[in-house]
């Protein structure tokens, strides 16, 4: 049961309001960056490599700027000049805005197009790619051959470096766990892939870049999920051409899906926002879907062996990873934290394990740089999948229940707050009862029992679980940073004479609801209707500073943010009540939008009376006005986590295969808006099965993409998606001021190996232990052939 | 994901639209549902200078049956099929193809005419007109000829239509009495073209063996493909699941699939051996009017 302190009128916590936001986006009246229009405005368009290594050997520009309407044609060479040919990468590598004399991955940026319309720029585009003479490299698309003697060197731009080697990371007691394993009764081990995937959010990428030379201000309308950080990089990377940070505006309007696709700072922002700079106009740029899919940062890619030690009756003594990740041609991981893997290490999941060792090595291939978070935080997806699906090989090889082990070894809930073998402080949890009542919802034991049956007549069923725990909020200072900023998260608050309020952010929404549930929280600690709380976000000439939204970091961050500050309010406004009421400030007790004296609860103020009281009849020697800011920085993560249930049929002849059940239950402690958490996990449970049944980018040996486009980059639809059966539990964050966690990436993160699990379980008594993502028809097809099953 | 320069024509009759096809020569394309041709022109893989659209000529949307025959105009949505209870009632080897057809959206728009008329062997009318032997009208200058389905594919993406022919009119054979067909595809999500697909039609004889049968495949050739000795091996048969068996085996040797991101030939061939044998059990439970 979710309690309300508030009235529906105030609409606080655990109140279903309906979004706000929404009122404009059914109806289309959203505002995003394609809507930006302004006088003389040009626009850009991208030429990209057909090849995934090779030498330009010339740029023949002519054919393009003799297209009516064709003002410039910009090549790496071009850039140069002003330095802006490179680029940094958030993890200390460096990406080439436009290449001077290699392309590193097919579909790579390599001119661009300034025109007059975005027409005669593609018609211009066809042009140019017609120009370009290339000599083709045999290309390094396979991780694994990364190092070996003959690969060839990939960045011999980077000083020093001889191989395609980009980093070793590990963490953990390797000597214990290597004792673990020697000592233990049982080991399994699995080669586990997470194949390379895509946001593809519904929104492309897109800037409208506007430089102003007689102000010598740049305003930047782009679909960024991190607008500030994003005017603090450009003031970084562009000092040296005379861009200072106080006038440099970036404004982050409505953005269609970002899932940590729109984090990372692409090539063509950079390429606009130069060419708006030196043609001293407007220039727009907006990809289109091929390029989105091709070429913006992909995001998984990991090449895991997983193993796994326990006592034979079933205890988990010791956890060993060893990971490739392949990055592309350059690290540009939007990865926020200090380390390279990310939360990789959050891989010991909801099992209480006493020793854990992982290591990681990240090579250099010719594929497009990345990679990006996909709706988790970095590495996360990765870890649960890990850690899940190893569990589900150490039942079957225990001949145990895979529920069964998963109670036997879970982080019990006296443990908490429980620090990992891998060093996290998981802030709270109780995970019995969320599986518990993921089993009564789906009927477990009964499943259980239809399963013998129908193998016993040669149909396949599986029941595949999940116990997945995740790890968001990013984060407290000591473990993350972008560019060396802390990664608070801001709110400031101001309450008009009227008392209703205006309240702005750091964080940037794509679609989370934040100008419901911030106004939520506001009006659940102010006592102000939701409704009479206008929410702001992305404009960087207005918002203060804040670190924008991804890795489930917003509520963590900035909704605490929104607390603390209407906590200052409240100390402010307690003394003016005070001041009206004539009492002393002990005297006054609150409830949610007044203050009354105790004892005497008729005799009250509104927090409207204060409001108006604050303007007009303040306290002598007070300052006017009713505000507060208020910067963040979270004491720990929070550690959300949940149950999910997969109920599996598939056709033993033709290897087609249908979801039949997927109950999920999910605890990310006090829950603001519940509607807009059933949303979230919607939403999200989709997005898990996409990669576990249907998505991954798929390259040939020479490095082409296969599946460029959505008719064989296969996004599930409504058809695909299955009825969610959702449910929660609530086990509230002890360090955050409302006691809420992250939730919008544990349905990404937990489904996967829900699925996998499922599928594995179908197919278990043929001595299948593990199938790689995405589980396809044909994958199992194959299988069931290579076992007899199918002639 | 942006087209070259073309001119748009809306001609409001059919002889006018023939003519803007003869003055405009080879590059100038008819734009039907435009849900094949519009993909090809975003990716640059077709650049018609000239697009005639004809979804403006009257008369040209009509779905009836006349003369023998059910005649659909050439114009007809996919969602008009989807919607007339007599269709589903009386052909519903048709109804089932139409809603594997993509999603509701592009069927809202695609006809059966250019389904036919773009000759894509994915597509998955053909298999279905094959399975009911129709007959397709072609219009050209000097008026209207009949083209048998079975040489209107002549070729990869290659039909009959010459140019400055439109194609007008599909006809399907009114079925006897004891008729039943099945439309089954296995594809890897909705809106995906088939991974393989078989068209089912039969008649039944009084005696409850298969007097008539008809079976199309989709992309498993370069052309839509007849299974034509399975066709054979069933005619005059009493149906079993041995017939069926075998039915199945011959279909999948006509089929001549490749390996592509769908899966390899080897597994389409399973599906149509398997698909073929689904597909004929419910076709005969549905010309017997069991379901
Ligand atoms: C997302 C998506 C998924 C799809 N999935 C499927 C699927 O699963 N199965 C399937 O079968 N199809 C599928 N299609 C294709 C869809 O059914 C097409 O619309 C159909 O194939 C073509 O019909 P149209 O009316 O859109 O033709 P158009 O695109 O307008 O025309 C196609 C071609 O036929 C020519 N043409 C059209 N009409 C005539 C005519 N009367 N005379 C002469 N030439 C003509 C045109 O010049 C053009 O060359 C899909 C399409 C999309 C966009």
């Amino acid at each position: 049961m979710i309690m309300c302190k508030t009235s529906k009128e105030i609409g606080g916590m655990g109140h279903s309001l309906k979004r706000k936001e929404d009122a404009r986006f059914i109806r289309g009246l959203g505002k995003y960056t394609d809507d930006v229009q302004l006088p003389g405005m040009l626009y850009m368009d991208i030429a990209r490599s057909p090849f995934a290594y090779a030498k330009i050997k010339s740029i023949d520009k002519s054919a393009a700027m003799e297209i009516p309407g064709v003002l410039a044609v910009i090549t790496g060479e071009d850039l140069k000049q002003y330095n802006l040919h490179w680029m940094p990468t958030l993890m200390s590598d460096t990406q080439m805005v436009l290449p001077t004399d290699t392309v590193m991955y097919q579909a790579q940026e390599v001119a661009a197009v300034i025109a007059t319309d975005r027409y005669i720029a593609a018609d211009a585009v066809q042009a140019l790619e017609n120009s370009i003479e290339y000599e083709q490299m045999k290309p390094l698309i396979d991780p694994h051959k990364a190092l070996d003697a003959d690969a060839p060197l990939l960045r011999p731009d980077k000083e020093g470096r001889t191989d395609n080697h980009i980093w070793h990371w590990q963490t953990g007691d390797q000597e214990a766990t290597e004792q673990a394993f020697d000592e233990a009764d049982v080991v399994v081990k699995e080669q586990v892939y997470i194949p390379r995937i895509h946001v593809a959010s519904i929104e492309t990428c897109g800037c409208v870049a506007s430089y102003e030379k007689a102000e010598g201000k740049l305003t930047v309308w782009m679909t960024t999920q991190a607008p500030h950080a994003i005017r603090t990089v450009i003031a970084l990377v562009a000092g040296h051409v005379g861009l200072s940070e106080e006038r440099i505006r970036v404004i982050s309007p409505d953005i269609g899906g970002g899932f940590g696709g729109k984090v990372p700072v692409y090539p063509g922002y950079v390429i606009a926002i130069a060419a708006s700079f030196l043609i001293g106009k407007p220039v727009k740029w907006i990809e289109d879907r091929s390029e989105n899919l091709q070429a913006d940062s992909f995001a998984r890619d990991y090449h895991m062996t997983v193993e796994l030690a326990s006592t034979k009756e079933g205890k988990m003594t010791g956890l060993r990873i060893k990971t490739l990740a392949d990055h592309g041609y350059t690290d540009a991981a939007a990865n926020p934290s200090k380390f390279p893997s990310g939360l990789f290490s959050i891989v010991t999941g909801s099992y209480d394990i006493p020793t854990a060792f992982t290591e990681m090595d990240a090579v250099y291939t010719n594929k497009p740089p990345g990679g990006v978070a996909y709706r988790c935080s970095f590495r996360v997806t990765e870890a649960v999948h890990a850690i899940e699906r190893i569990t589900d090989v150490l039942a079957q090889k225990l001949g145990r229940d895979p529920a069964d082990l998963r109670f036997q070894n879970f982080i019990q809930k006296d443990q908490f707050p429980y620090r990992s073998a891998l060093g996290w402080e998981y802030d709270s949890g109780d995970y019995a009862p969320a599986l518990r009542k993921a089993m009564d919802m789906v009927g477990y034991e009964e499943l259980r029992k239809e399963q013998a049956e129908k193998r016993a007549r040669g149909e396949l069923m599986g029941i595949g679980i999940s116990s997945f725990t995740e790890i968001v909020g990013a984060g407290p200072s000591k473990d993350f940073d972008i560019l060396g900023i802390k990664m608070f998260d801001s709110a400031e608050v101001r309450i008009h004479p009227t008392g209703k309020a205006i309240a702005r952010f750091g964080t940037k929404s794509q679609g989370q609801g934040h100008e419901t549930t911030y106004a939520q929280i506001l009006a659940e600690e102010l006592g102000i209707p939701a409704m009479h709380i206008q929410i702001e976000e992305g404009d960087t000439d207005t918002a203060p500073y804040g670190l924008g939204t991804y890795a489930s970091r917003s509520t963590p961050t900035a909704g605490a943010a929104a607390a603390k500050a209407a906590h200052k309010i409240r100390d402010k406004a307690r003394k003016i009540a005070a001041y009206l009421l004539e009492v002393s400030e002990e005297d006054l007790e609150w409830e949610p939008g007044k203050f009354f004296v105790k004892g005497a609860p008729e005799r009250s103020k509104t927090i409207q009376d204060i409001a108006f009281a604050a303007y007009t009849n303040h306290p002598q020697g007070m300052e006017a006005g009713l505000e507060a800011t208020h910067y963040y920085d979270p004491p720990n993560l929070t550690f959300p986590f949940g149950s999910y249930i997969c109920v599996m049929d598939i056709d033993p002849k033709t290897a087609e295969m249908k979801i039949r059940r997927f109950v999920a239950i999910d605890d990310c402690g006090n829950i603001i808006n519940p509607m807009i958490v059933t949303g979230q996990i919607h939403g999200g449970l989709a997005m898990g099965i996409a990669p576990a049944m249907y998505e991954e980018l798929i390259y040939d040996d020479d490095g082409n993409i296969l599946n460029g486009t959505f008719m064989d980059y296969l996004l599930p639809t409504s058809v695909e998606t299955p009825n969610w059966e959702t449910g929660h539990t609530i086990t509230p964050s002890p360090h955050h001021p409302l006691g809420a966690k992250g939730v919008a990436e544990s349905p990404t993160v937990g489904a996967p190996p829900a699925v996998a699990n499922a599928v594995v379980d179908a197919l278990s008594h043929l001595g299948v232990t593990h199938v790689d993502i995405p589980v396809t028809p044909f994958k199992v097809w194959k299988i069931l052939k290579e076992k007899g099953v199918i002639s | 994901m942006i087209p070259p320069t073309f001119d748009y024509l809306v001609p409001a009759t059919l002889p006018e639209a023939i003519a803007l096809l003869h003055e405009h020569g080879d590059e100038a394309k008819v734009l039907a549902g435009g849900h094949s041709l519009i993909p090809a022109m975003r990716l640059r893989f077709a650049e018609p200078s000239h697009l005639i659209d004809i979804s403006h000529i009257p008369g040209l949307d009509y779905v009836r049956e006349e003369g023998g025959f059910l005649k659909i105009g050439t114009m007809a949505r996919e969602v008009v099929l989807e919607d007339l209870p007599w269709i589903s009632e009386r052909y519903p080897l048709l109804v089932d193809t139409t809603k594997m057809i993509a999603d509701p959206q592009v069927r809202n728009l695609a006809t059966v005419g250019g389904n036919l008329a773009h000759g894509d062997p994915a597509n998955d009318h053909p298999a279905t007109m094959l399975a009911y032997r129709a007959e397709i009208e072609i219009t050209g200058a000097s008026g209207a000829r009949i083209v048998p389905i079975d040489e209107f594919f002549t070729d990869f993406f290659t039909t009959a239509l010459e140019h400055g022919e439109i194609l007008t009119e599909i006809r399907i054979p009114i079925p006897p009495s004891r008729s039943g067909g099945c439309y089954l595809k296995v594809e890897r999500k909705v809106g995906d073209y088939a991974a393989a697909a078989v068209a089912v039609q039969l008649s039944l004889a009084a005696d409850g063996s298969i007097e008539q049968a008809g079976i199309g495949l989709t992309n498993v050739a370069a052309l839509p493909t007849r299974a034509v000795d399975a066709e054979n091996a069933l005619r005059g048969q009493q149906p079993s699941d041995a017939l069926f068996a075998q039915a199945g085996q011959l279909a999948a040797d006509a089929s001549s699939p490749a390996d592509d991101l769908r899966g390899s030939a080897e597994y389409k061939l399973t599906l149509i051996r398997e698909l073929i044998q689904r597909a004929l059990r419910r076709s005969v439970e549905r010309a017997q009017g069991r379901s």
